[in-house]
């Protein structure tokens, strides 16, 4: 889901591919590629898949504490493959950030597969880097994260299906056909502890985890990426993203998930996102208010940062943080912005 | 009206494209001199952080196993998950080099070869077929005998391989083990205790790697107040261009006000013409900064690459900050340069302009100003010498000696002048001495840059070569055995006893925390041998000293305790209830708390607790390899334990010779600015000059007579000067090592003169003179007689 993450988990195999295998590398060489119709198994389909190049497991979430003051949370793990199916060539990736209306706290891991200090089991549920963790099956998981600064506890609880994007989970990324196997899971309820610098919060909210692998997923001509994931009060949902190209133009995709989870996906240019603000982040200078549209849905709403200030500033520097929905219809969500640096 | 007053200001520099190029080339070089001794400085600093990666070894806290065996990889990942950011290293020795395996995901900062802003590196320092990191000898120990790709890394350790954890593990038959958790400073606020988790791991602590890194902090802070200087002379060329400009525009200028054109916009379109020029000659003297220093330095690809961001992901915004401080220097200089330009212009009468200033008109008025001043500055350096105490006041002391110096130049050198006319004889010669002092006020500036320049260099080069005299003479001292070893104590005996017949001696190193004089002090035994009356140099000492230590009535004391204590050679401390004499004072440098040698016998009374297990081993050096694996299958004391002084030694002395080739690279900077100052001056005063020649060449003296005494001319200041810069220099020297060392970090290093350098330098010094005179006395020599003979028909 994030752009210069893929790009950045893609570089390292390819660069090593090219050097080991002077001329056989295609980018996907050895690795599995997503198919449309492959049918999904779980639980083994919430583990690792080594045969693909990269895979993440994404956890975002809107919070609020007994006074009702926002909070937003990630808890990331990505998976990439130097060598398809060997333990040895995985390596992981932990993102971890709390963000409030005033402060946005980031922490960061790597871990190499080989060493057992990350990695992930389907089942029993565990994805872990170091201290950090989620673990459970699926219906009831913990969630464990934190840094020099802040730290956080928390259970999260499935109340609603689980949601296949695209194609029945066959996600297409671009007009030559890239694509990802992308899953969700967006109903999930959370209670817990912020433990942060200025002392601990109780916090209860919502969280969206999103499971996405693939091998090549992105074209040449891509340079970034806006992403939201949106609970609407009335109790519908909506991801969405724009890949921004070269050129100039972008390219669209929404799922429309309706309250009793029935999905809809909408393929490119029904959905449009047109920045309305940008911000000056401590990285780079990013739109921090949009206006989203899905006319079919009759959604035209402004989706503002809670902390305009959200900017990640990992090895991959990138924008995440909670937002604001007014307008058409009204809520809470996610946005992911890359590629502005 | 505007632009056509701005068409005949340019048209100015169109007509006089020379002189144009020549005030870009001074902002420029100015500039350039400022971007390189910075990318210098970053040189100096990225060299001795290589170096103090590697001899402090012990930057951060580790862990090991208790029972001195390995650790095993579940206990690292227990470690892991419970909140402890460690990172695995693994070592051995292959064909008698030092191979270390690390993990470059976990590995603190700047200890991996590697990391993650370099992407495509990193994947292949993983991936399994290897990557090797070490210097060309080392890894030519393991040409043929590994598939993994060797890459040649000055940055590492010399006799020492720098590779992956499992291709280390590997290469080493240790799968699965590990010898030793390097513990990340920054650790998360949630974490199960070390007993919890891992019982059988003890915790070391960072050994005091702070004495390498307080030790170049001191040789940084130099770096940086002679970076000062050099922008102290890169302000001088830049008033010396901006002072031709002007001083030959003035006709220009009063003919523009006749015509109308009000002064205050005549003074705006000046500066916005300046400031243009500042900022193109700005970013020109960055790019040139850039590429002198790349030029010249060598390996300075990856600090140019941190300074400028090229390729370096997440440093966009301190390239911006680099670019911006090269030309706020450029803008700066020029402004500040400029200030008396523009304010002479802004009170000159409107119609005076035309006449060219005759310096020597108020240099009478001037000279008193300047002895004053000069006068000032030396009463206050002679008060600040005396009471300088702290930084503040020692970098006072160095601006007075500075200013009061270049101020006082141009009376010396015209009391060198005058001593000179008195001492020759015939007219032509007095006119010489004459004209040589007429010129003084026009050509002072110029000096004055000249004087600064080479004092500079010679502060630079005799700082710098003290510095290793100093660093040099410490590592003999304090690693004058072969080898170091550290065993476990309850192992102490029987390996000690197993070394007796191996070595030559076998010296023990134990040491106690003690208060003598209220200050904390660690207190060493001391097993007196030849080793040490060979090798220790004493700031002050008694006869002997080292037989009365082991007589047990002498103590030595380090600089910093009998600094903080005032307490000297023949002075009595009392230590555990005992008295002892102090026979001895020893440099200790980089070591901020007190210290103190006692023999070990007596050490052995006053401590009888202390037992020693760190052993400096004396040892022929061609034993010293047999002796480690033997060491290493007979005890299993890995090389971590073992310190060979010889690679230590040869490791900081390539260091040193990196900072020489960064110190050549600032002196030709810094005279090649100075050069191009006297070249602008004398080509200032060249058109004023020609009312003054002209009576001379009418007498019969021909105009290549006349441009060879310019040249001669020129030769003589810049010798007079240099015979001032010289001792200017060393006390520039002395300044930083002996106050502003001493009130920074508590030691003083000791100042060592270089005569043969200071040669070289004059000759450079000179050389550049003679480069920037040879110009304006070849176009002297090739005046048309008709501009001579004008001087006699024109009201000018």
């Amino acid at each position: 889901m994030n752009v210069r993450l893929l790009l950045f988990l893609l570089i390292w195999p390819t660069s090593i591919w090219a050097q080991g295998f002077a001329g056989l590398g295609t980018d996907a060489e050895g690795f599995s590629v997503p198919e449309r119709g492959y049918v999904f198994d779980f639980p083994a389909d919430h583990g690792a898949h080594p045969d693909y190049r990269i895979e993440w497991w994404y956890l975002t979430a809107n919070m609020q504490d007994a006074e009702g003051r926002d909070y937003g949370l990630q808890w990331t793990l990505f998976r990439s493959a130097l060598i398809p199916d060997e333990i040895d060539g995985q390596i992981f990736m932990g993102h971890a950030a709390v963000t409030t209306p005033d402060d946005h706290y980031v922490t960061e891991r790597l871990a190499r597969g080989s060493l057992g200090h990350a990695g992930v089991t389907a089942e029993p549920f565990e994805a872990w880097i170091d201290e950090w963790q989620m673990v459970g099956d699926m219906e009831v998981l913990s969630l464990k994260a934190g840094s020099d600064e802040f730290s956080y506890e928390l259970e999260l609880r499935n109340e609603g299906p689980l949601i296949f994007h695209g194609d029945a989970g066959y996600s297409v990324k671009s007009a030559e056909g890239q694509a990802s196997h992308y899953y969700s899971l967006p109903y999930l309820a959370l209670s817990g502890t912020l433990a942060l610098p200025e002392g601990e919060v109780e916090v209860t909210g919502e969280a969206w985890l999103d499971r996405e692998w693939s091998s090549q997923p992105l074209s040449d001509t891509q340079t970034g990426w806006d992403w939201f994931s949106l609970s609407f009060e009335s109790g519908d949902k909506m991801m969405g993203f724009a890949l921004r190209q070269t050129d100039g133009s972008v390219y669209t995709y929404a799922t429309w998930i309706a309250l009793e989870g029935e999905t809809q996906a909408y393929p490119d240019g029904a959905l449009s996102a047109t920045p309305l603000e940008t911000s000056q982040t401590s990285g780079a200078e990013v739109p921090t208010k949009w206006r989203v549209e899905l006319p079919d849905r009759g959604v035209d709403v402004e989706v503002q940062a809670i902390n305009p200030n959200a900017w990640m500033t990992t090895s991959v520097p990138y924008w995440e943080g909670p937002v604001t929905i007014s307008g058409s219809h009204k809520g809470r969500g996610y946005l992911e912005m890359t590629g502005y640096e | 009206m505007i632009r056509t007053t701005l068409a005949a200001l340019m048209s100015y520099w169109r007509r006089n494209l020379l002189q144009l190029i020549t005030l870009l080339a001074g902002i420029a070089l100015a500039t350039a001199l400022w971007s390189g001794v910075q990318a210098v400085n970053a040189e100096a600093r990225a060299s001795y952080d290589a170096a103090a990666a590697t001899l402090g070894e012990g930057r951060f806290d580790h862990l090991r196993a208790a029972d001195g065996g390995s650790i095993d990889q579940e206990t690292f990942v227990a470690l892991r998950r419970a909140g402890w950011l460690v990172s695995p290293i693994v070592e051995g020795r292959i064909n008698g080099v030092r191979v270390i395996g690390l993990d470059a995901l976990t590995a603190p900062i700047g200890i991996a070869p590697v990391s993650l802003t370099e992407q495509a590196d990193l994947g292949a320092f993983l991936s399994g077929g290897g990557q090797i990191f070490g210097r060309p000898d080392a890894l030519a120990a393991l040409e043929g005998t590994v598939e993994a790709e060797l890459i040649a890394d000055p940055n590492i350790a010399p006799q020492t391989l720098t590779t992956d954890l499992v291709f280390a593990q590997e290469l080493l038959g240790r799968e699965g083990e590990i010898d030793r958790l390097l513990i990340a400073t920054v650790q998360p606020k949630q974490q199960a205790t070390l007993a919890e988790i891992a019982p059988n791991l003890t915790r070391i602590s960072a050994q005091s790697g702070s004495d390498i890194g307080r030790l170049t902090d001191s040789f940084h802070l130099n770096l940086t107040a002679f970076g000062f200087l050099s922008f102290a002379v890169g302000f001088f060329i830049v008033h010396s261009a901006i002072g031709l400009a002007f001083e030959q525009r003035r006709p220009m200028i009063r003919t523009i006000r006749a015509l109308g054109v009000p002064l205050n916009i005549l003074l705006a379109l000046m500066m916005v013409e300046l400031i243009l020029f500042a900022l193109i000659a700005g970013v020109a003297g960055v790019i040139l900064g850039y590429f002198i220093a790349s030029a010249l330095l060598p390996d300075v690809a990856a600090t140019l690459q941190g300074l400028y961001g090229a390729n370096v992901s997440g440093t966009l915004a301190f390239r911006a900050s680099w670019w911006a401080t090269g030309l706020l220097i450029a803008l700066g200089g020029t402004t500040i340069a400029s200030v008396s330009a523009f304010l002479k212009l802004a009170k000159m009468p409107l119609l005076a302009g035309g006449q060219i200033r005759a310096h020597v008109m108020v240099a009478g008025r001037r000279a008193a100003v300047l002895a004053i001043l000069a006068a000032a500055c030396a009463v206050l350096a002679v008060i600040l010498a005396a009471t300088a105490d702290g930084l503040v006041s020692g970098f006072a002391l160095l601006a007075s000696v500075l200013i009061g110096a270049a101020l006082a130049l141009p009376l010396i050198l015209d009391q060198m002048l005058r001593a000179s006319q008195s001492l020759s004889s015939g007219a032509k010669a007095q006119w010489f001495w004459a004209d040589t002092r007429q010129q003084l006020p026009g050509l002072s500036l110029a000096l004055m840059a000249l004087l600064l320049a080479m004092a500079a260099n010679v502060g630079v080069s005799t700082m710098v070569s003290s510095f290793r005299l100093t660093f040099v003479d410490f590592l003999d001292q304090r690693l004058a055995s072969e080898l170091y070893l550290t065993v476990e104590e309850d192992r102490a005996k029987e390996i000690t006893g197993y070394l007796e017949p191996r070595v030559d001696a076998i010296l023990p190193i134990v040491s106690a925390e003690a208060q003598i004089k209220g200050v904390e002090t660690e207190v060493f035994g001391a097993r007196v041998h030849s080793t040490q009356r060979d090798n220790w140099t004493f700031l002050d000492a008694m006869a002997d000293p080292w037989d009365q230590v082991a007589g047990g009535a002498g103590i030595l004391l380090n600089e910093q305790l009998a600094r903080r204590t005032d307490t000297w050679p023949g002075a009595i401390v009392a230590l555990g209830g005992q008295s002892f004499e102090v026979v001895g004072v020893y440099g200790d440098y980089g070591n901020p708390i007190g210290q103190a040698i006692v023999s070990e016998e007596v050490f052995a009374e006053l401590y009888p607790e202390e037992i020693a297990n760190n052993f400096g081993l004396r040892i022929s050096v061609d034993q010293v390899d047999d002796l480690l694996s033997d060491l290493e299958t007979q005890f299993g004391i890995s090389s971590e334990n073992v310190i060979n002084q010889a690679e230590i030694k040869a490791f900081s002395l390539q260091v040193f010779e990196r900072t020489f080739t960064v110190t050549a690279a600032l002196n030709v900077l810094t005279l090649a600015v100075a050069g191009f100052a006297i070249l602008m001056s004398l080509l200032t005063l060249a058109a004023m000059r020609v009312p003054q020649l002209a009576p001379v060449w009418a007498v019969g003296i021909t105009r290549r007579s006349l441009g060879q005494l310019e040249l001669l001319r020129a030769l003589i200041l810049a010798f007079f000067t240099i015979l001032i810069a010289v001792p200017l220099g060393i006390v520039l020297a002395w300044v930083l090592l002996a106050v502003v060392n001493v009130a920074a970090f508590g030691w003083k290093l000791p100042l060592f003169l270089f005569p043969a350098d200071y040669l070289q330098l004059a000759i450079l010094s000179l050389l550049a003179a003679a480069l920037a005179a040879f110009w304006p006395a070849l176009k002297l020599t090739r005046l048309r007689p008709a501009e001579l003979l004008k001087v006699f028909a024109n009201e000018r």
